[in-house]
């Protein structure tokens, strides 16, 4: 089997089900996701450009593109100071229930984003618990921007831990050893020995846990209050231009936010692509 | 190994950790941090679907439309997670058994759920079957009803959780390579048999793995099941949504009631994929070692 350039198609293999595997792979990801997002592009250019840009560029759309790209930036960052630690913690350190904690790191993965919506607005509402001890403080947590990012932060936590993890695990003590008998302080061997070897997994972490933090919608609308222009986060008013009826302004607000996804996976991949290259591993 | 130690006012300790200090405040920030963004709101929703009492709660819980929700919740699932896994396996063996051209383009495809707002993957089915969409007229001129309905909730359920077991069997399969498979043939196995006899055996821990994943999210989607679903009680309404729509009823007993069992499906997941995990985690990929 070869293509028009003489290049192989693919290399010859004595196992069976090649056409077989591949085609309803093909089929079922075509059906899937690949025809309805050619939806939402043919849907899009439908629009023309001037029509794209008057509903991409509307200031409630924009307010919204913003807040959530301001919160999940602000998320993502949490979790990369508290990622690196928990990270840090449960590789290095043994401690009773390390196990427990290391299971538990996962349950924002298992959990149902509607559910961690409404338990976190109910801790952190002016009457629950750590709501009423913030406002002793003064702080409005639920119902703001800074309830967005309590609940962004819950849903992206395993994100940094479980990139940066394996990395850890995997740096050899020698190294360590050697900067010691070399005259480096423990300080400055994990900023210029062990630090550099796990840059390239915290962008990684630091990226997905923003992907995912972006297109968050279950928990964040309970704590959020989606007051316009103030807490109403680009999700959401994707849900409410449609309920609107107002297909072509979820379509652009879709696209927006599409391409912005796009630019992160591809963030990603360059970086461990550069990571692989430059150590070995990703 | 690391038996090299700096003598330090006396005291001698490993030059690769820290003072005993510093280990313990490390470990109490991070003990405290987990407690208060993980196990707070996980307590909040036993504590609450509980306020009521026992009796309360399973009122809330037998409650007709909670039932219907449980019922369409477990449908939606039984459906999507077996489509998945079939193509899970198809993908792994395409992927991992044969190279070919375009092959790191179809991972990143399989991939690509991940990382879209599921609220855009239920807007896709949207414009594609919905009233406005492209296929919209057509499914209304022969009577086939999809978005606000059953159908769309399956598809959308199916588009988030496409890539679990893809994602777990491929990293897998490419490390055990093709050689038992080769030797199974070339003592005159037929592919089938192959696959059934020594690829499936080799991949099936992995596979339970993928399946649970996949399970918990199929349960558990909200953003994507919310935009196709139109909200009809007892007819359309999953439990992630029931637990909305009683939530803004000021319900809050209820809501939680029927949060609850989620947030009980999600701990019997934590704990499956952990026994997994320290039992078979030589049999997972090293992607799903954590």
């Amino acid at each position: 089997m070869t293509s028009a350039l003489g290049l192989p198609l693919r290399r010859p293999s004595v196992l069976p089900g090649f056409g077989l595997a591949l085609g309803f792979t093909l089929v079922y990801l075509g059906l899937v996701v690949l025809v309805p997002l050619a939806a939402l592009v043919l849907k899009t250019a439908g629009l023309g450009w001037a029509g794209f840009w008057a509903l991409a560029t509307d200031p409630r759309t924009l307010s919204a593109l913003r807040l959530s790209f301001g919160t999940a930036l602000a998320a993502a960052a949490i979790n990369l100071v508290f990622g690196l630690l928990v990270a840090w913690v449960l590789v290095r350190y043994d401690f009773p229930g390390r196990r427990l904690v290391d299971a538990m790191i996962d349950l924002p993965f298992a959990l149902p984003t509607a559910v961690a919506g409404i338990a976190l607005a109910s801790l952190y509402a002016p009457n629950g618990p750590i709501g009423a001890l913030a406002a002793m403080a003064g702080l409005r947590i639920a119902f703001t921007p800074l309830g967005i990012v309590v609940a962004l932060t819950f849903v992206s936590l395993p994100f940094v831990v479980r990139t940066i993890q394996p990395v850890l695990e995997e740096i050899d003590r020698e190294l360590e050893e050697a900067a010691a008998t070399l005259g480096a302080g423990r300080l400055a061997t994990l900023r210029r020995v062990i630090l550099p070897t796990l840059v390239p997994a915290m962008l990684t972490g630091f990226a997905l846990a923003l992907a995912r933090a972006v297109g968050e919608y279950g928990s964040v609308i309970f704590i959020a209050g989606n007051i316009p222009y103030v807490s109403e986060i680009a999700p959401l008013l994707i849900v409410i231009r449609l309920e609107e009826f107002h297909y072509q302004a979820a379509t652009a607000l879709a696209c927006d936010m599409l391409a912005v996804s796009f630019a992160l996976l591809l963030a990603i991949n360059l970086v461990q692509a550069w990571s692989r290259g430059r150590f070995g591993h990703v | 190994m690391s038996d090299v130690a700096l003598a330090a006012g006396g005291a001698v300790r490993p030059v690769t950790t820290e003072t005993r200090a510093v280990r313990r405040a490390l470990v109490a920030a991070a003990v405290v941090f987990l407690a208060l963004f993980l196990v707070l709101p996980l307590a909040a929703v036993f504590a609450e679907a509980f306020r009521a009492g026992l009796a309360g709660y399973l009122a809330a819980i037998r409650e007709p439309d909670a039932l219907a929700a449980i019922r369409l919740t477990l449908l939606v699932a039984a459906i999507a997670c077996p489509a998945n896994l079939v193509f899970g396996l198809a993908a792994a063996w395409a992927v991992a058994k044969f190279e070919f051209r375009g092959k790191s383009l179809l991972v990143t495809l399989i991939d690509l759920p991940f990382s879209i707002s599921p609220v855009i993957s239920g807007l896709v089915y949207v414009l594609l079957f919905g009233a406005q969409g492209l296929l919209g007229p057509w499914l209304k001129a022969h009577g086939i009803e999809i978005i606000f309905a059953v159908p769309g909730i399956v598809l959308a359920t199916i588009f988030v959780t496409l890539p679990f077991v893809a994602r777990e069997l491929i990293p897998l399969m490419q490390e055990q390579g093709s050689g038992d498979e080769e030797a199974a043939l070339s003592l005159g196995a037929g592919g089938w048999k192959v696959f059934f006899l020594v690829t499936l055996p080799n991949v099936k821990w992995a596979l339970l793995y993928g399946v649970l994943l996949c399970n918990a999210r199929a349960m558990g989607e909200f953003g994507a099941v919310s935009v196709v679903s139109g909200h009809i009680r007892s007819l359309t309404n999953t439990m992630p949504l029931q637990v909305e729509i009683l939530y803004n009823e000021y319900n809050f007993a209820a809501a939680f009631a029927v949060a609850s069992l989620l947030a009980g499906l999600a701990l019997v997941t934590l704990v499956l994929k952990s026994v997994l995990e320290w039992r078979y985690g030589h049999a997972l990929s090293a992607a799903g070692r954590h």
